[in-house]
């Protein structure tokens, strides 16, 4: 579809409340940990005290005899002879011969009671061997630094390189050293971010049930109940269609949940415990000290550009710790780092790299903060000392149709250009700032994932319908899917009800994961209803004894095409499915694909901060965002994506970080230390919602989830500067940081 | 441990159950008691997600230990709605989208009916920091706020 053909809708663009409100204000909507099943039994985890620490014994033989246990188990309850990313998988889920980070699971237990899980976990005896870990990432890539697993690196990796690193990629076009020649100005630095967790406020939480015959089933808080089906029955060598999988309302993933941690244990208890169901909710503790956060990243960037803010050549060197396993997103990264501009010289280089911490997982835009971080703090710069406006040098390089990307592909439509100017014309701009404040703005970018998808719809008798979809509803994709499918229909849109089912009710659907439950459920359920809509025309062409290509749809009802196809009243959906029974049957729709047609998400963020010079506190002003949503199905969840991911990207900036001790613990272990924003914290986010739209979806949706988090690093280091003369390179810009650069600078 | 016989008020209901000592006024809610609507976020009250009201204080319920609610009162976010008819901060809620998740909301909501008990007409300043205690990381808590305003001001409305 065409920019141009973009009609008004009835529906798609409104913002009635969403159909699963009721339930999420009563406290009836049901949660990983709310379900429980007769005969239950509650799991507890014993994990390594240990950051690195060789497994010699463990005796389990007490933990048994406690009166109320039914089940222990350890490494040893796991089929063997796992390869690739299953075994790492099964590797995280539990220790085998060394514990890998603070945290992991060594043995777990299923008792009748939370309690007596617990009190049997400790006492479980395990003899460990210490041995010498390695945390920071500038460490771990040293060439004498501990060995984390011999062997885990892929054919990436040329000969020679130090031990830890496990992936290794260069990409890139051009001649950057031509480019940095062409340059007036060429500028080098150094970044680092560290580790920070998704946070999201549900711990992680199942009910597993599984049968010496290997059928099983699962209760789940997860973002993809699929995923969980797979990498369950990869980890526990069972047939993947036994293990059904139910998705429980979701109390946040932003990335987190699209993996598993502790689920099979939940399944190899109940196994061991005659199949008895076992429930295990993990404590805020474990969570940080287990589920992934994501990576910390080391990160060299050299820019040249001429006077007037032309970008000549651009170069990034990035390492990325992701935990224990290969899987930092540090390619993501790359990708991103320099996608909002065209370059003719550009050079991309990435190491992921082991080290002891846990297994890091999907954080919201995977490794596009952290790039960001680098880039556009480093371009800020290059605009203060050549005086070039920020804003400006953005336009002025800013990517287009057609450009190639960075990375290499072609872009498609796209609204970078759009957003930059609609950023340009906001009243937040010409705020004047007062002393200690400054203003700082910074790009950002995410894709839009497809994805396995699959959708079914059907009319109901009274000509209603129901959708059964794939992708559990975060922050309201059910409302979003709904008014699509009602748009349409030509049906109201509280007719049409979105359910979010189990893996026995559909083909295999990708989690809700790269903003794509819109996008991709959403258009699957379009095209899905254009079936049922194209049946029910033939059921009112049959009635009437005319052609069915003489029929069309209009507002919810069959009718003639025009008065040569015949003269009959409209026939509405409710008549049409009020006799289905006796017109040929149910009438559905169903949809499957990898659908194309993504629509990545370009943002811009302005933030206004204050910094205090005798604490080195910022505070934030005034926030704004700027986005292109292709199409806003439903804009306030739209707006909601937008607040939330800068409300996430201000934390990362100024507060949140993985904290070590010299001994490899996880220092940080609750909400009080790990301190995510609170509502005292910020103040109003301010959005723009752009609308180029993506003419591969039927109503222009692109993926908005993400690309929020982007911006906020680099555009508050940017404001800091300005606010303070001082530029901070290292995340977090914690008070004690800003303090100590203030200083620095001799301010 | 031996179990302790408790007897308490819980949305108006009288309510008894076998807790054992170390178990928390969460745990006996969710598990003994069956209302699953108050949340476990942390186990520490860092979070609120757990809020609930012991003699018309608010509490985290992960903090209070559920032997100690005998003979007390306690308010959970099931007992917010008259029958079918949603308070008004239930309603601002689903209007303003001032929920993504939903896990934050029971705890929020709890929480935020007491401010307005005390104090009718809060700054947005004011919901801020009472709100503090109740972490939220979908939102920003921007419709939040929104949505406590704006049912202060419906309130205020009707009590005038």
């Amino acid at each position: 579809m065409a920019k141009d053909e973009f009609k008004e809708f009835k529906l798609v663009g409104t913002r009635p409340d969403r159909p699963d409100g009721l339930d999420k204000v009563t406290g009836r909507a049901r949660y990983g940990a709310d379900i429980s099943a007769p005969g239950m039994l509650w799991a507890a985890v014993l994990r390594s005290p240990h950051a690195h620490a060789r497994i010699v014994k463990i005796d389990t033989s007490k933990a048994e005899a406690l009166s109320g246990v039914k089940a222990v188990i350890t490494r040893a309850d796991f089929p063997t002879g796992l390869t690739g990313e299953d075994w790492n998988l099964q590797e995280n889920t539990m220790a085998g011969e060394r514990a890998l980070y603070d945290g992991h699971a060594v043995a777990a237990v299923a008792a009748t009671s939370k309690l007596r899980a617990e009190e049997a976990v400790r006492l479980i005896e395990v003899e460990y061997e210490v041995l010498p870990h390695v945390i920071d990432v500038d460490d771990a890539i040293k060439p004498d630094a501990p060995v984390i697993r011999e062997g885990a690196a892929d054919a990436t990796v040329p000969e020679g390189m130090p031990p830890n690193v496990v992936r290794y990629m260069e990409f890139g076009r051009g001649d950057v050293e031509a480019g940095f020649a062409e340059a007036d100005l060429v500028m080098e630095k150094t970044y680092k971010t560290e580790a920070t967790h998704q946070g999201y406020i549900e711990p992680h939480a199942c009910m597993g049930q599984l049968g010496a015959d290997g059928k099983g089933e699962m209760w789940v808080c997860t973002q993809g109940q699929w995923f969980i089906r797979k990498m369950c029955t990869a980890v526990l060598g069972l047939e993947t269609a036994q293990l059904r999988v139910t998705p429980s309302e979701i109390g946040g993933g932003f990335g987190g949940k699209t993996t598993i941690f502790m689920e099979p244990l939940s399944l190899a208890l109940s196994k061991k415990a005659g199949g008895k169901p076992v429930k295990l909710v993990m404590s805020r503790s474990e969570v940080l000290r287990a589920t992934g956060p994501t990576a910390s990243a080391s990160m060299d960037v050299k820019i040249g550009m001429k006077k007037d803010g032309t970008i000549t050549g651009a170069r990034a060197e990035f390492r990325m710790q992701g935990g224990a396993f290969p899987g930092s997103p540090v390619d993501m990264a790359l990708y991103c780092a320099f996608a909002p501009y065209k370059l003719k010289n550009v050079e991309h280089v990435g190491y992921d790299v082991l080290a002891n911490r846990p297994k890091c997982a999907a954080y919201r835009a995977p490794g596009s903060p952290m790039g960001a971080f680098a880039v556009e703090s480093l371009l800020d710069e290059m605009c203060r000392e050549l005086d070039v406006d920020p804003l400006d040098m953005r336009l002025k390089n800013a990517v287009r149709e057609g450009d190639t990307a960075s990375y290499g592909p072609k872009y498609g439509s796209i609204g970078l250009v759009e957003t930059l100017e609609a950023t340009k014309a906001h009243p937040n701009l010409s705020i004047p700032l007062g002393p200690n404040q400054g203003r700082g703005i910074a790009a950002g970018y995410w894709f839009n994932h497809n994805g396995e998808t699959s959708v079914s719809m059907a009319i109901s008798e009274d000509g209603t319908a129901q959708v059964s979809v794939g992708t559990p509803d975060i922050g309201g994709s059910r409302a979003s899917i709904a008014l699509m499918t009602a748009e349409t229909l030509g049906i109201p849109y509280e007719d049409v009800r979105v359910n979010v089912v189990e893996t026995g009710a559909l083909g295999v659907n990708e989690p809700t994961h790269g903003s794509r439950a819109t996008f991709a459920s959403g258009k699957a359920a379009v095209i899905a209803a254009g079936h049922a809509i194209t049946e029910m025309c033939k059921r009112a062409a049959n009635e009437w004894g005319i052609d069915p290509e003489a029929v069309e749809w209009v507002d919810g009802a069959a009718q003639p095409a025009g008065d040569n196809a015949g003269k009959f009243p409209p026939m509405s959906i409710a008549e049409i499915a009020g006799k289905m029974g006796s017109t040929g049957g149910p009438i559905s729709g169903h949809h499957e694909s990898v659908p194309e047609g993504v629509g990545a998400s370009f943002g811009c963020h302005v933030v206004d901060v204050e910094v205090d010079p005798e604490t080195g506190r910022t505070t934030i002003l005034r926030y704004l965002v700027v986005q292109d949503a292709g199409r806003a199905i439903h804009p306030a969840y739209v707006e909601g994506q937008y607040q939330g991911g800068a409300a996430q990207g201000i934390g990362w900036a100024l507060n949140e970080a993985y904290i070590y001790g010299d001994d490899g613990r996880l220092q940080n272990t609750v909400f009080l230390d790990y301190r995510v924003p609170v509502a005292s914290d910020l103040p109003m986010i301010d959005t723009v919602i752009v609308e180029v739209p993506n003419p591969g979806h039927p109503y222009g949706v692109r993926g908005v989830g993400e690309t929020g988090i982007t911006p906020p690093l680099p555009a508050i280091a940017n404001a800091i500067q300005e606010a303070t003369g001082a530029r901070l390179c290292e995340l977090p810009m914690s008070p004690p940081k800003v303090l100590a650069a203030i200083k620095a600078k001799g301010g | 441990m031996s179990k302790v016989h408790v007897t308490t008020s819980v949305n108006g209901d009288e309510v008894e159950f076998l807790a054992d000592p170390r178990e928390t006024l969460l745990d006996c809610l969710r598990d003994h008691v069956g209302l699953t609507g108050s949340k476990e976020g942390c186990g520490t009250g860092d979070c609120g997600a757990c809020s609930v009201t012991l003699d018309g204080t608010l509490v985290c319920s992960c903090l209070v230990l559920g032997v100690e609610a005998d003979g007390k009162r306690v308010e959970t976010i099931e007992g917010m709605a008259d029958g079918t008819v949603l308070h008004p901060l239930q309603r601002k809620f689903i209007e303003h989208a001032a929920l993504q998740c939903g896990f934050c909301t029971p705890g929020i909501l709890v929480a935020a009916k007491k401010l307005l008990e005390t104090n009718p007409n809060p700054t947005e300043e004011e919901v801020r920091y009472w709100l503090a205690g109740n972490l939220c990381r979908c939102t920003g808590y921007d419709k939040i706020i929104r949505a406590v305003m704006d049912a202060a001001a419906e309130l205020r409305q009707e009590a005038a």
